[in-house]
């Protein structure tokens, strides 16, 4: 089961005067996962709903597999979607609900039975065909919820926030689970949510927006160690920003508290100007062999997370964070001590602040 | 007695706009008309009848001569003491037990809301045949008099404010979190009757205005069990105007709507500002 | 909420709080209710017996009965109908929203209407000189001529629908906010129309509440009283009306079966209670 193709073209939203969604342009590949990532209200849904056809665009086009869906009504689209609250028909078996985008269409009583069949099998439930809704648990729902979705055979599947009503242990779960189903049918995803961890470790790319506006379109990776904006680079993943002064352009330095720090390629910001300079907490290193720029400071907290050991390291009114990964016979630092930190040139990048 | 659910809070969240179809919209167009037609028509009728009375011209005679009328005021008088009387019983008695049941007594829950059901159990008409039965001869002779037998009559309105009164209140406890509130003043060193006063009924204002004004628009104009006891009250007084006169009903039908929906909006408004708060 | 034993005095006043209620219903609800009931098996020479239910059986009480259940089925059903069909135009069929709250207040007027005044609107409306009387004349047609008539089961119908419909809309505006939209865009989404998104989820999903509903409004009618003592004086065939005259007069001459009368109404009252708060449950399963 391949999937079509979704191409979004100056797609833009408008509510009674407030932008919801500023021209949104995508084009997505046949089997491609794709996360919409981003905080309540930056217009995420919103989008996908307009994929969907339970909102119009107030401009733009929406073509599936070459076709103009802008106005299409939603049941005649051929697009799963599966939702925050699974909106299982509560009157029906789980059968009748997978089998239910079937029955409108129509088809033969022992065709539904046998693909409700196989799809309860491909969700590892292929037990619970007569229960009800209210009998299963918020994972096992959300399961049935996506079988249904996908019974139709749909060109493309949408998700909208699907496992944030669900604990944090059965998420982890679930989220494999959609990954694994989406490779084994190849079908072309849309998947929304808030949640970074979900977008990086389940996306082929990943959108990240912001009050209705595409801040930027890449892979995890890119997303993650390329940032584009200030907004991305701090809402995705732990990020530390020291204010620093511009010395020389060309070779790319700039100056902390009077320190020397080089950064890899050049600065498009002229000498003297403030900017922020970026580093993640996992680029850092205690000590001096952590790479040529060096910061001194005293360390602040150190706490435990089990597999990572986070350090906060206090320099004057600012502070930098960094990862150590844990060994059992690691060391931990002490709250008090002075340390050297140390980086690379190319684990850093220059921002402007705004 | 009609059994009526009148929403304590009528500012109920309505669902999210749905996109209707344009067929949609004519057939609710058409079920809201046909309806609007059914309830607004008699009312129509009615006052362009109570203006009837004089000949030949529109004019309030009807209400004049309602308002004039020898057993308008007293009966009208009567029903309203009896209405406070009920209400002040009735409140006197639910409130604590509906804070009992919530903090303290929680297993008795369930017998006391079958009780409080009890009036959509037995209508009005079986409960005065029972009490007249009850209270008519000795040893239980309280129906001797007219006095005692309104005593009675009151204390059968407060029970059958049961249902909407205990509604009522549990609702605003369970509004106003009764459990944590009296914990706290509980902490900080209040009694018991200290925690009713200032604490309990303060915050349950709203809740027991909205009961006693149900409790009063159905005691005002009952009929069947003032009826039966012999009571002159306002329902027996309606009922024998509705008889012997032409123009004067129709006045008082529309007096009662007015006082009705006076009450029922009052419900509404002081639901509203409580959310307000 | 501490797990020391209270003193023997706190115990005590904890009941205090409840006796009250309790002894107060005892006087003046079961009171009253088993006074009837213990006399219902009282045989004429004293003694108990099942005589007087045998009795129920008899013209008087038959026919009274039988109009009753016809009229409360009949308004069950249109008002059920009519009242469910205008909380949906209301909350769902795409009316501004003000509409709402108007029939909201409007209905929690309406249904406490029932009484004297209701009749008596009635009849400036559809008595033999009301005004829609008087219209259907302008047109050529004799209202009562065709045999309808205000004081009759057809008219009392008419009147009671006045505060069954409203009862209705209140109670089933719940039930239509439960449901949630999500079900329709999901079925939209599988390929529904509207007419099957109806058909196979909101209709099913809100069976056990329009049932239960019509249930109610059974019971609500069945046991009316002064709506119809107003319009008829008594005077119609009714089961309620029957149990009036027995009070004031034993017209069954019977009065063991005038109890056992009061006591068959109170069980029918009784059962429809039971079954709506049945269906209530079940219907809150799915719409919480």
């Amino acid at each position: 089961m391949s999937g079509g193709f979704l191409s979004l073209e100056g797609v833009r939203k408008e509510f009674k005067g407030l932008l919801a969604v500023d021209t949104f342009d995508l084009e997505v590949e046949p089997g491609e996962f794709v996360s919409f990532l981003g905080p309540s209200g930056c217009g995420k849904t919103t989008t996908l709903r307009m994929v969907a056809g339970f909102e119009q665009p107030s401009s733009g086009t929406i073509r599936l597999a070459g076709k103009d869906v802008t106005f299409a009504k939603p049941n005649e689209r051929n697009i799963g979607m599966v939702f925050q609250s699974y909106a299982l028909f509560p009157n029906m078996t789980v059968a009748e609900n997978i089998g239910f985008g079937l029955r409108v269409r129509k088809e033969a009583a022992a065709a539904r039975e046998a693909r409700v069949a196989e799809l309860l099998d491909l969700i590892h439930l292929p037990a619970k065909g007569k229960s009800y809704p209210y009998e299963l648990s918020g994972g096992q729902q959300q399961r049935v919820a996506l079988a249904r979705a996908l019974a139709i055979r749909p060109q493309l599947l949408l998700l909208d926030e699907p496992l944030s009503a669900l604990d944090a242990k059965i998420r982890v779960e679930l989220r494999s689970e959609i990954r694994r189903i989406q490779q084994e049918l190849g079908i072309t995803t849309i998947y929304v949510t808030h949640d970074q961890e979900e977008a990086l470790s389940l996306s082929d790319r990943i959108v990240v927006m912001s009050a209705g506006q595409m801040e930027q379109v890449g892979t995890p990776f890119e997303i993650y160690n390329y940032p584009k904006t200030s907004f991305v680079a701090s809402f995705v993943g732990t990020l530390n920003q020291l204010r620093c002064t511009v010395t020389d352009a060309g070779s790319g330095t700039v100056a902390f508290d009077g320190q020397t720090i080089r950064v890899e390629s050049p600065i498009q910001f002229a000498k003297g100007t403030q900017v922020l300079m970026m580093l993640r907490p996992e680029e850092l290193h205690l000590g001096e062999r952590g790479g040529e720029n060096r910061l001194s400071g005293t360390v602040d907290s150190v706490t435990f997370l089990g597999g990572v050991v986070r350090v906060r390291v206090g320099l004057g009114d600012s502070n930098l964070t960094l990862d150590i990964l844990n060994e059992r016979t690691l060391r931990l630092p002490v709250v008090g001590e002075q340390q050297t930190l140390s980086f690379p040139p190319h684990a850093c990048w220059v921002m402007a602040e705004n | 007695m009609t059994i009526s659910t009148a929403p304590v809070s009528v500012a109920v969240k309505a669902p999210a706009a749905e996109v209707a179809a344009k067929g949609n919209r004519f057939w609710s167009w058409l079920f809201l008309l046909a309806g609007a037609l059914y309830f607004l028509i008699p009312l129509g009728a009615t006052f362009y009848w109570s203006l009837r009375a004089e000949k030949g011209r529109l004019g309030l005679e009807a209400y004049r001569r309602l308002f004039a009328d020898a057993n308008f005021l007293p009966t009208f008088s009567e029903s309203i003491v009896n209405a406070v009387a009920a209400i002040i019983l009735s409140l006197l008695i639910i409130v604590p037990t509906a804070y009992w049941v919530t903090l303290r007594l929680q297993g008795l829950r369930p017998v006391v809301e079958f009780i409080t059901l009890l009036p959509f159990v037995i209508p009005a008409v079986v409960l005065v045949f029972g009490l007249i039965r009850l209270y008519g001869r000795p040893p239980l002779l309280l129906t001797a008099t007219y006095d005692s037998s309104r005593v009675v009559l009151i204390c059968a309105y407060a029970a059958l404010s049961f249902p909407y009164m205990f509604r009522s209140v549990d609702n605003g406890l369970r509004a106003m979190d009764v459990r944590a509130l009296t914990e706290a003043a509980q902490s900080l060193g209040a009694s018991w009757a200290t925690i009713l006063r200032k604490v309990i009924f303060p915050n349950l204002r709203v809740a027991l205005l909205s009961g006693a004004l149900l409790t009063f628009a159905i005691v005002i104009g009952e009929l069947t069990i003032a009826l039966f006891m012999a009571q002159h009250t306002f329902g027996p007084y309606m009922a024998n105007l509705t008889r012997s006169k032409v123009y004067e009903p129709s006045a008082m039908a529309i007096v009662a709507f007015a006082l009705t929906w006076a009450a029922m909006g009052m419900i509404a408004y002081i639901t509203r500002e409580g959310k307000r708060r | 909420m501490g797990g020391a034993k209270r003193p023997p005095r706190a115990q005590l006043g904890r009941w205090l709080g409840v006796l009250p209620f309790f002894v107060f219903s005892v006087l003046f609800l079961i009171g009253p209710t088993l006074i009837l009931a213990y006399r219902s098996f009282e045989g004429s020479a004293g003694g108990l017996t099942l005589d007087n239910y045998r009795r129920l059986a008899s013209e008087a009480v038959i026919r009274s009965y039988g109009m009753s259940i016809r009229i409360s089925l009949t308004t069950a059903l249109i008002g059920g109908l009519v009242g469910f069909l205008m909380a949906w135009a209301v909350s769902m069929g795409g009316l501004p929203r003000p509409f709402r709250s108007a029939l909201t207040t409007f209905s929690g007027v309406a249904s406490n209407f029932a009484g004297v005044p209701l009749a008596a609107a009635f009849i400036f409306t559809l008595g033999r000189v009301g005004v829609i009387t008087a219209l259907f004349e302008v047109f050529g047609v004799d209202l009562y001529g065709t045999g309808f008539s205000l004081y009759s089961v057809g008219g009392l119908t008419v009147v009671y629908l006045y505060f069954q419909i409203p009862l209705m809309v209140l109670v089933i505006f719940p039930a239509l906010d439960g449901l949630k939209r999500d079900w329709r865009e999901a079925a939209e989404n599988l390929g529904a129309t509207s007419g099957q998104y109806w058909r196979h989820v909101a209709l099913p999903v809100l069976l056990p509440s329009i049932l239960g509903t019509m249930i109610l409004l059974f019971g609500n009618s069945f046991g009316a009283h002064a709506t119809a003592y107003a319009l008829t004086g008594g005077l119609l065939s009714l089961a309620t009306l029957l149990i009036g005259q027995q009070i004031s007069g034993d017209v069954l001459h019977n009065p063991g079966l005038g109890y056992a009368v009061a006591m068959g109404m109170v069980a029918i009252m009784a059962l429809s209670i039971l079954l709506y708060s049945v269906l209530q449950r079940r219907s809150e399963r799915w719409l919480g």
